[in-house]
Formats: structure tokens, C-alpha cells, sequence
């Protein structure tokens, strides 16, 4: 049993042919990718349903009861913005990534983090934050998937509303666009906001 | 079920009979209500009002009257946390949206000592502030605002 035996061994059963054939290999591999590939997909799109989020008492008691009043839970025409609309990025790389991050939120479950409304309220600042860091950092992509800048009609909008948005996206007055994003102004637009003292703009 | 409903009309059917003995139902002393319904029945509930969206400043009918709300405030939430009103029209933001800054009046508590910030007393807003709606009055009211208001 030597070394030089086991990799003579192995580098011989590398280069024997299988004994089943190629298309029966090929075929096989074609059939499992298609099982997986679509299984992990599925995985995603479940984890992604409104009732999966809700599934654990810490959202239900807490977040989807304050977004239950807001305009993105009933609205007069019925388009609804659900949990992973806008905490779940649509396209694959980003979801993907943000689905491996929020593995620490089972962490969380397990261990009780979040587990009482106290103890919830004692951390909604910091979840607050984090979230609002990501949307920053994603130009508020998540909003922009259905509020488009390029598909707003301004006139359709309030005076105010219109005026403030035209300084963000082209500025007024001789000024250059701020360039702000969604996130910037219209926080806990679904949630309640934490103590706020302190952030920018307030 | 049924058998609670049935029992229970009938129950205030034999209590309606021992009343109209004593009183008429329609005997209420020529009362009547602001909206001209009968006392004796509920009104249907009306249609939920519009706010008002206006451009500008609302005018004032007297000198001492909270300015108005001209913007509609749903999910406008004030508590211990934040105070959303303030978001836009405190003296440190007011510039910045171009909003209407609070009165100095606000930073005097009701002993009339000024204080760094918002008096708590003056905390909530919505308390004298408020939006108006599209809502014809109940009763015809004549008041004029004095000739320097108008």
C-alpha cells in the first residue's frame, strides 16, 4: 500500500471508461441538474411568500401588524408591495446573496434575539439602520422596481411632492440634483421608525 | 345562533310593548338632531371625506387659530420616538423641504419659560393643527372672520 500504488490506482480509474455509457451519464446528470437547479429556485421563491414571513411570531407580532395600516398593504387599487418586495432584491446574484445573509436571521430565531416585543423594540434601531443602509447602497433599487423616476408624472403629483422630487432628480431653481435617493426621505414608510435621534435629516 | 337572535328580538319586541305604555318613541320633545335624522335610529355611516391638498397657506378665520394643515398626514406618526411633522417643519429643517417654520410660541412651556427645543406641551401637533376635509358643515354657520383676517 504504498503512495505511489494509491495514485497509480487512482489515475487508472480516471482514465478507464465508465462501464455504463456516456449518453446514460449524460443523461442522468441533465435530469438531477434539473431536479436541483429548479429545487434551490423553489427553495428561493418559497422563502420569498408572504406567509413564509410571517410564519415566525417575531414578524407577525411585530412589523406585519405596523405594515398591515400602510399603503402598501391596501390601497384603492389592490397592487400590493409584500415582505421580500421590498427587503429581497429580484435579480439572482443579489438575491442570492442577500438569502446567505439572512441565514443569520434563523441564528436570531434560535436564539431568542427578538423574541419579546421589549426586546425587539431594543433592536428595531439597529435593523432599522441596517436596512437603510442597504437600500442606500442599492440606489433604493427594491422602491425603483415598481417606483420608477423615469415613469413618474410629476404633474400628477402634489405641488410638494413634485417640487421635492424635481430637486433630487434635476434640481430647481439654478441647483444642481441632489441626486437623494428613495431611502433618504421616505423611511418607515411600512414599519414604525425607532427613536430617531440623531439620524440625518431628522 | 338563530336561536340567540330569534330569542333576543323577541325579548326587546315584549320590551318595546312595556315601554310605548309609558313613552312614545316619537315623544322626544320636538328634539332634533344636527344631521335632521330621528333620534330613535342610527344614521348610515357617510362616505369617507377627502383631505384638502392646497398649494399654499390656509387662511385664517381668527387671530388665535392653529394654522391649518394643507397636506394630507396619513402615516404621519408622532411619538416618543419621532415626530413626523417636525421631520420638515422644525426651525432645523424647515429650509431644507421649503415648509413652514413652527412659531417661537413653541419653545415657551405654559409658565412661559423658553426652553432649548419643542416645549412638550406643544409636542403634538395634530392636537391644535389639523387637516381639513372635503365636508359640507352640519348646521349653516354665519361667523365672518374680522375685516383684518379677510
Amino acid at each position: 500500500m504504498s503512495r505511489e500504488f494509491f495514485l497509480k490506482r487512482y489515475w487508472k480509474l480516471l482514465t478507464t471508461p465508465a462501464k455504463v455509457s456516456m449518453g446514460v451519464i449524460l443523461a442522468f446528470g441533465f435530469i438531477a441538474g434539473i431536479v436541483f437547479w429548479g429545487g434551490f429556485n423553489t427553495g428561493m421563491q418559497a422563502t420569498n411568500q408572504e406567509e413564509f414571513c410571517i410564519g415566525c411570531h417575531e414578524m407577525k407580532d411585530n412589523v406585519y401588524e405596523e405594515y398591515k395600516s400602510t399603503i402598501h398593504y391596501s390601497n384603492r387599487s389592490g397592487v400590493r408591495a409584500i415582505c421580500s418586495d421590498c427587503h429581497v432584491p429580484k435579480d439572482w446574484t443579489h438575491k442570492l446573496i442577500r438569502k446567505i445573509q439572512a441565514s443569520k436571521e434563523v441564528w436570531g430565531k434560535i436564539t431568542g434575539k427578538i423574541d419579546t416585543r421589549e426586546k425587539f423594540l431594543d433592536h428595531r434601531r439597529s435593523m432599522a439602520e441596517r436596512e437603510w443602509a442597504r437600500m442606500k447602497a442599492n440606489d433604493s433599487q427594491e422602491c425603483r422596481n415598481c417606483h420608477n423616476f423615469d415613469y413618474m408624472d410629476f404633474s400628477e403629483q402634489s405641488s410638494r411632492a413634485a417640487r421635492i422630487h424635481g430637486k433630487a432628480l434635476f434640481g430647481v431653481d439654478g441647483k444642481p440634483a441632489t441626486g437623494e435617493t428613495c431611502i433618504d426621505c421616505h423611511k418607515g414608510i411600512a414599519h414604525q421608525l425607532p427613536d430617531m435621534t440623531g439620524v440625518e435629516g431628522w | 345562533m338563530k336561536h340567540t337572535t330569534s330569542l333576543k328580538s323577541v325579548m326587546a319586541f315584549m320590551l318595546a310593548i312595556l315601554f310605548t305604555g309609558m313613552v312614545s318613541a316619537a315623544d322626544n320633545g320636538g328634539l332634533e338632531s344636527l344631521r335632521s335624522d330621528s333620534l330613535e335610529l342610527e344614521a348610515p355611516a357617510q362616505a369617507m371625506k377627502k383631505t384638502f391638498e392646497n398649494d399654499g397657506v390656509m387662511a385664517r378665520d381668527f387671530i388665535q387659530q392653529p394654522p391649518l394643515i394643507p397636506h394630507d398626514i396619513r402615516g404621519y406618526d408622532i411619538d416618543k420616538d419621532h415626530n413626523s411633522c417636525l421631520r420638515c417643519h422644525s426651525w432645523k429643517n424647515a429650509s431644507k423641504w421649503g415648509a413652514t417654520r413652527i412659531s417661537v410660541t413653541h419653545f415657551y412651556d405654559r409658565d412661559g419659560k423658553q426652553l432649548a427645543d419643542v416645549a412638550p406641551g406643544r409636542y403634538f401637533c395634530v392636537q391644535c393643527h389639523v387637516v381639513q376635509a372635503d365636508a359640507k358643515p352640519l348646521k349653516d354657520n354665519g361667523f365672518e372672520p374680522v375685516d383684518s383676517l379677510k
